[in-house]
């Protein structure tokens, strides 16, 4: 955790923005494995996980709606300004992020069990190639994106902005590869629509973290870099 | 097949797009902070329509240095708000502005205050004239132990503002109108002053200062001992006030300077630390004494 919070002469405000950002990271943990348990479910066929995945999406939101609800009062009773404005506006913009998070994965797991029920005909390892090389990146950038959103670290944030967009480029080669195969195929086709519904979400999920990041940049820098293409310190 | 084959030219385009724009430049990102020690003044200090133009201010109590270098102007129309913690100086910079601190012992004010192409702070000016210029309004509210009437019409008599009786009354409802009091004392004008609530006699004397067609007003901390009412309508004549007048007020609540001023100043220690648009310091501050100050996290 970032000590970027702390050191308000009344103490009370330290406590609730480390009790906010505390929450977000339990959000965030949860997230993340939620996005876990989806690709495996996907790529193993482990149709448990998606009982339990969508389980803990009733989590998920309960706990946008408390942060949501801690935000608010934080509003009302601290009249936050700048570095503290800041936080907060970052915070309830994560909030809503970290919530689309969880209904991609919960998407995934959706589309598992509609793949998976289908009398014995599985996909072929084939088919199912893309969506684990693009779930591993996605779970990279993830993992990476909570770790700055604890640490408030501008510099692994500008790092990973600047990154290349690994995922998008297996999602476009992804679709050239697939279409050869309903080309080959016909009978393919039906899996194939899953497979790239899967990988849709998970270009989301990619989009999804990188706004994480860009809101740890605003907070600490006050710079609002959403909608530009790269950033140096 | 069209589909996937157009979508994948779109984001191919898209891509084009994004490595121009990153030849083009990379935007900045580091944190603007300036560090605690550093004591030059952030912001511009000047606006190109101003009414007073402060150069390197420097007040001594004896042999005290009050406020080191202060250069700053006020703008036409505007409300600026001085804001610091107490004893940094804000007030002490207020009362240069009409030069309040004659009156006060052992103090001596260097550097130039130019107004209307005069130096305020130049010792031949007469003080009288310029304090109807530059009016005041202080914490506590202080009526003459007069009519409410008279509390108006004191100053346009002394200054020969009025050629007789009509035009007097003209002023007082006038003034007392434009201070939001008018329709609260309008039956009341013969009783004394200090018979309103506090809130009626800081606008009287607001009204008083009005009278005597001033071009600043000075308020130091005008609402402080006011309940949040009376401090709102106050808060709502400034804002009316700032079309004619420029408006200068020290303010201990960091959230008045935000819901009234055009500008704000960050006072420490007497050192002017930080000036820019209202806005910018309480959502973007540059200095970390500044941001230490405004959201609570001092000393």
């Amino acid at each position: 955790m970032s000590t970027r919070l702390e050191g308000h002469t009344f103490r009370r405000f330290d406590g609730e923005l480390y009790h906010l950002h505390t929450e977000i990271l339990q959000m965030a943990g949860l997230v993340y494995e939620q996005v876990q348990m989806a690709l495996e479910s996907f790529q193993q066929q482990k149709l448990d996980s998606i009982r339990v995945i969508n389980e803990r999406e009733a989590q998920v939101d309960a706990l946008e709606k408390s942060i949501d609800s801690v935000i608010t009062e934080v509003l009302a009773k601290r009249g936050p300004v700048a570095r503290d404005l800041r936080t907060i506006m970052a915070f309830s913009k994560a909030v809503t992020d970290l919530e689309r998070l969880g209904d991609e994965a919960a998407k995934i797991a959706y589309i598992a069990a509609t793949m998976y029920n289908n009398d014995g005909n599985n996909p072929s390892n084939y088919l199912l190639r893309d969506v684990g090389i693009m779930g591993k990146l996605a779970c990279v950038l993830l993992k990476e994106a909570i770790e700055i959103l604890d640490m408030l670290d501008l510099e692994r944030a500008e790092k990973l902005l600047n990154s290349h967009d690994d995922i998008e480029e297996e999602f476009q080669a992804g679709l050239r590869r697939l279409a050869t195969y309903v080309l080959e195929d016909a009978r393919n086709v039906g899996h194939i629509i899953n497979v790239v519904l899967a990988m849709k979400s998970l270009v989301r999920i990619g989009e999804h973290a990188r706004n994480l990041v860009e809101y740890v940049v605003y907070m600490v820098s006050g710079e609002d870099i959403r909608h530009t293409e790269s950033v140096q310190a | 097949m069209a589909n996937t084959v157009n979508m994948s030219q779109y984001n191919e385009q898209a891509e084009r797009r994004k490595q121009e724009r990153r030849k083009q430049g990379k935007m900045r990102l580091s944190t603007a902070t300036v560090t605690r020690d550093n004591r030059e003044t952030i912001g511009n200090v000047t606006v190109p329509d101003y009414r007073i133009r402060c150069t390197d201010i420097n007040v001594f109590y004896g042999d005290k240095h009050a406020i080191r270098n202060i250069t700053l102007d006020i703008g036409r129309h505007e409300i600026i708000a001085m804001i610091g913690p107490s004893g940094c100086g804000k007030s002490t910079f207020l009362r240069c502005l009409n030069r309040m601190n004659d009156t006060i012992e052992n103090c001596r004010v260097t550097g130039k205050i130019m107004m209307d192409n005069q130096d305020i702070n130049d010792k031949s000016i007469d003080v009288v004239p310029l304090r109807a210029k530059v009016g005041m309004v202080f914490q506590k509210p202080n009526p003459f132990p007069k009519s409410v009437y008279e509390n108006i019409a004191f100053g346009p008599r002394i200054h020969g503002l009025a050629k007789d009786k009509v035009e007097l009354d003209e002023i007082v409802v006038t003034s007392l109108k434009r201070a939001g009091l008018w329709e609260e004392v309008k039956d009341r004008l013969d009783q004394p002053g200090t018979s309103l609530s506090g809130g009626q006699q800081q606008r009287l004397c607001i009204a008083r200062t009005i009278a005597v067609n001033p071009e600043v007003i000075l308020m130091d901390e005008p609402c402080s001992a006011l309940d949040p009412i009376a401090t709102t309508k106050i808060e709502e004549l400034m804002d009316q006030l700032c079309a004619d007048y420029s408006i200068v007020i020290v303010t201990h609540s960091m959230q008045q300077a935000a819901r009234v001023s055009h500008r704000t100043a960050y006072f420490h220690l007497g050192d002017l630390i930080e000036v820019g648009a209202t806005e910018q310091i309480f959502t973007k501050p540059v200095h970390q004494l500044t941001e230490d100050y405004i959201t609570g996290r001092f000393g």
